[in-house]
């Protein structure tokens, strides 16, 4: 039997207990933002920064969520439905940019595309 | 409900902050499999069943198997058979197995423990109720292709886009086009990988 569809904002919760807190999963996203953020500046692998990204990307998901989860609304996950395909386009795009840096520099090093002109 | 939650959490954080030490990518690559799938956990513990499905299934399925393969293309020759052997010994796996070991027994403690109700009664385990505040694929569905329906045509016109540009960059490329130092290719070689011209003349 599916559940109805929550119309108002508060919908009343029998299981309150039952319920994560909102701040300690928010927190958990920030941590994985951060963790995310400093491998971007950390690594200097093409790829390695590819996965930052991505790891920041699963964070802000996570956060939008959560929070979508906190007043029993839907529109969180359908952001994170978006991100999810953007995540995708993202990523088959940088990947072809990493394999095209790879064959034209020799490596995956992100500091050899500083000798680009034009 | 609260410490799956907590286990959860700490698998994510663990696996990710793994992710940016490791010098191999594809220890990286297998911490970073482990933390996606710890986020759909705790999608699942927060109550999205659906998107926790989707992480599981795009995150950790679609989107690192085009990791997987790039880099399987970047490895060449002996190289990749010395990478191959090196995958095989313990230390590679053991330490993304255990902690994946520790997401299952939390994922199994979740579904089968039963929740105290705040009088002291005891509510049935947790894969034969809906549990707290779960907003299920119906919900999501309707509100997806119903307010949110603009979203959805942005969302395909960027996905076409993003094909189009892997498309395009990834097509054979003329060695003249270069800008940067390439390896010296002879003229005639270029017939062979130019397969876009190949096709116009017949």
């Amino acid at each position: 039997m599916m559940p109805p569809i929550p119309a108002n904002p508060a919908p009343v919760n029998p299981l309150r207990m039952d319920m994560i807190p909102m701040n300690y999963a928010l927190i958990v996203a920030w941590v994985l933002f951060v963790i995310g953020v400093i491998g971007v500046l950390a690594r200097r692998n093409l790829l390695f920064i590819l996965m930052s990204v991505e790891i920041m990307l699963n964070a802000s998901g996570l956060a939008f969520v959560v929070a979508g989860s906190r007043w029993g609304q839907p529109d969180g996950q359908i952001m994170f439905i978006f991100i999810l395909a953007m995540a995708a386009a993202e990523v088959s795009v940088g990947l072809a940019l990493v394999l095209l840096a790879y064959h034209r520099f020799g490596g995956l090093d992100a500091d050899a595309a500083n000798r680009m002109k034009g | 409900m609260i410490y799956a939650f907590y286990i959860a959490a700490a698998v994510a954080i663990v696996s990710t902050a793994m992710v940016i030490v490791q010098m191999n990518i594809v220890h990286a690559l297998l911490y970073l499999i482990l933390s996606l799938l710890s986020v759909a956990v705790i999608f699942f513990v927060v109550g999205a069943p659906f998107v926790a499905a989707l992480e599981v299934i795009i995150y950790a399925g679609a989107i690192m198997i085009l990791f997987v393969f790039v880099i399987m293309m970047l490895n060449l020759g002996t190289q990749s058979y010395r990478t191959e052997k090196g995958w095989m010994r313990v230390w590679t796996w053991v330490g993304p197995v255990l902690l994946a070991s520790v997401l299952l027994a939390d994922v199994v403690y979740m579904l089968v423990s039963p929740a105290r109700l705040p009088g002291g009664g005891r509510l049935p385990p947790a894969f034969v109720r809906p549990y707290a505040m779960m907003v299920g694929p119906r919900a999501v569905g309707v509100t997806l292709f119903g307010p949110y329906l603009i979203g959805v045509e942005l969302a395909s016109i960027l996905l076409l886009s993003g094909l189009i540009g892997a498309l395009h960059l990834g097509r054979a490329v003329r060695p003249e086009s270069f800008i940067g130092p390439v390896s010296a290719k002879k003229p005639g070689s270029s017939k062979k990988t130019d397969r876009g011209e190949g096709t116009v003349k017949k």
